[in-house]
């Protein structure tokens, strides 16, 4: 395969707030000190009248969001998924969600990938919590024009979207010309008959990879993109469990709580078949260069691969 | 303010108060003790300082209130009822199954309730952040709040207070309802927030300190909040716990308790009596 541009989507992230902010005025950016990382500075650059700067103080900017969007405004509250998703766990609960208010929470350095800065930072646990939030939208995007695409989408929502994004640089595989975003559904970006891997984030192409792999040994893997976690396009994935009978999810994310808790209740409940699950298992994650720690806990396309067979090698006969 | 206009407003706490009761003791539960402290000021909002259209709770230019002691939810629904926003008879609902008056403030199902909360320290922020909204879009409405003395124990209350200062909100009156007691006691025993005026002071609050069941001196201190420019105002309302029924006032143990018949039944007596004595005075 040719080298692909690589951009990680918190770049994304930032780009498409600064370019929406010509067009929709209702607009209002809110980091907690992180601007430059997670690269709502490109918007504070563009727009500074409507950035806020909320300073090292999660708990208190998703309250403010809150309070903008009651009054009409339509907020994005920015912070590394850590700090978003778990430290204002409950005021996102209780504030945004409860009311079900017009907040955007846009969380970068998702997952383990984060690196170096190690488990402290490294947030495996957020798809988990605001999937359990009653009427909380949760989107992964895998690449650069998908992320693009899930932000414009996010604003023109009414209601609590959790927007994740990462850190680092990865595959752009989508034609930014052709791409579509469709709300709540899954994208099947190769066809197959034996298995499907159903995939988020930046584990979407590694699920693309896995199938290449696949395929030089007689496999045929279906490859399937889910960058709205909830809610989970349940037609979708029970078509694929009816059609290949055995799946394997992945996700840069603990294996509990996310993706693949997600598939397994929708496959257990509409049409059992074997899944298993690729992603953080019950640990924390640690320091290393990113790349490398992908490897270390198992998120690569030979796991997804090993796994698949594994999936296979379930199925009743 | 005219001696008519005192007296309407102690006609409209007593109302809420009776509300209050009335509430609490068909839920057999709920939180009479904060709800009584801050009657008074709830009365003095809604029907006197506060631009607001009970016709059209969804006013875009409409003053905003935030309950974030939310669990007076009682009084903020005896003074939303007994302003028109729903029917008074409605608030023996209250924490009913099917009942829109939930346990705490729910924005989404009660007219006139313009911020859920419940979860202690939060309503401040959502509040900051109606206050930014009316600066960004040129609005000239204004934001109030009211917090718990106990409730500003949570640190939520000051990364928010610092927001505020910083963002110059101006726009925004924060009320304490200082009624010296929490669920296990004193606050000053438990964990004191003292001196509350000066912790506002420091980040950048006008800060005013009056008694919570006056309305002379709620009227000027909420006057001289309105002339404050270029930073919000924090008034510590000295108020008694369990306010106008007898066997409550300063008394921690009714900070989250409902009365039975008996006392139901004296608590709605000596209501009623105040009730029917500044009717007769009018």
């Amino acid at each position: 395969m040719a080298e692909m541009k690589k951009k990680a989507t918190r770049e994304s992230y930032g780009e498409a707030l600064a370019e929406l902010s010509g067009t929709c005025e209702r607009l209002v950016v809110l980091d907690a000190d992180l601007a430059a990382a997670t690269k709502t500075g490109v918007f504070k650059k563009a727009c500074p009248g409507r950035f806020i700067d909320c300073g090292i103080a999660e708990q208190n900017m998703m309250g403010v969001a809150a309070g903008l969007a009651a009054s009409g405004m339509i907020p994005f509250a920015s912070s590394f998924a850590m700090f978003a998703a778990g430290r204002a766990f409950e005021q996102v609960r209780n504030s945004i969600g409860y009311p079900h208010l017009n907040v955007k929470i846009g969380a970068t350095h998702a997952g383990i990938s984060v690196g170096e800065d190690g488990a402290t930072h490294q947030c495996d646990e957020d798809i988990a919590l605001m999937r359990t939030i009653p009427g909380m939208t949760v989107i992964n995007p895998a690449d650069d024009a998908e992320a693009r695409a899930a932000v414009r989408a996010a604003a023109g929502y009414a209601g609590p979207v959790y927007l994740r994004f990462g850190r680092l640089a990865v595959p752009c595989f989508n034609d930014p010309a052709s791409y579509r975003f469709e709300w709540g559904k899954g994208i099947v970006l190769r066809d197959g008959q034996d298995v499907t891997l159903i995939a988020t984030g930046l584990m979407v192409w590694r699920a693309v990879e896995a199938a290449e792999l696949l395929k030089e040994e007689g496999v045929s893997a279906r490859v399937v993109n889910i960058h709205t976690i909830k809610p989970l396009d349940r037609e979708l994935v029970l078509r694929c469990a009816a059609e290949t009978g055995a799946l394997v999810t992945a996700e840069e994310h603990s294996v509990i709580g996310g993706l693949g808790e997600a598939v397994c209740s929708a496959v257990c409940e509409g049409c059992p078949a074997p899944v298993l699950r690729v992603g953080v298992e019950d640990v924390f994650g640690c320091s290393g260069p990113a790349v490398d720690l992908l490897e270390h806990f198992g998120l690569t396309a030979q796991n997804l691969a090993a796994k698949a067979r594994a999936a296979i090698a379930l199925k009743k006969h | 303010m005219t001696q008519q206009e005192t007296r309407a407003l102690q006609i409209a706490a007593t109302k809420i108060r009776l509300g209050v009761i009335e509430g609490v003791y068909h839920a057999k539960s709920g939180h009479p003790g904060g709800a009584l402290s801050s009657s008074d000021i709830l009365a003095y909002l809604y029907f006197q300082e506060m631009r607001i259209d009970p016709q059209n709770p969804e006013w875009e230019d409409r003053d905003r209130f935030v309950l974030s002691k939310g669990h007076a939810a009682p009084g903020l629904y005896a003074a939303l009822a007994n302003r028109g926003y729903f029917p008074v008879e409605e608030l023996g609902t209250l924490r009913h199954i099917g009942s829109r008056l939930q346990g705490h403030p729910d924005m989404k199902g009660i007219p006139g309730v313009d911020m859920s909360t419940g979860s202690l320290g939060q309503g401040v922020s959502a509040a900051c952040g109606m206050a930014k909204a009316a600066k960004l879009m040129g609005k000239d409405y204004r934001v109030y709040a009211l917090l718990g003395d106990g409730e500003i124990q949570e640190g939520q209350v000051w990364e928010a207070a610092m927001f505020a200062g910083h963002q110059k909100l101006d726009n925004l009156c924060l009320i304490v309802d200082n009624n010296g007691l929490q669920i296990d006691g004193n606050i000053e025993d438990i964990c004191s927030p003292y001196p509350i005026d000066e912790k506002f002071a420091a980040f950048g609050f006008a800060t005013i300190n009056i008694d919570a069941h006056d309305y002379g001196q709620i009227a000027d201190a909420l006057a001289q909040a309105r002339q404050t420019k270029d930073g919000p105002t924090a008034i510590i309302a000295k108020s008694t716990k369990g306010k106008g029924v007898s066997f409550m006032e300063g008394q921690a143990s009714w900070h989250g308790t409902a009365p039975n018949e008996e006392q139901y039944r004296q608590a709605m007596g000596e209501l009623q009596k105040l009730l029917e004595a500044y009717e007769g005075g009018r």
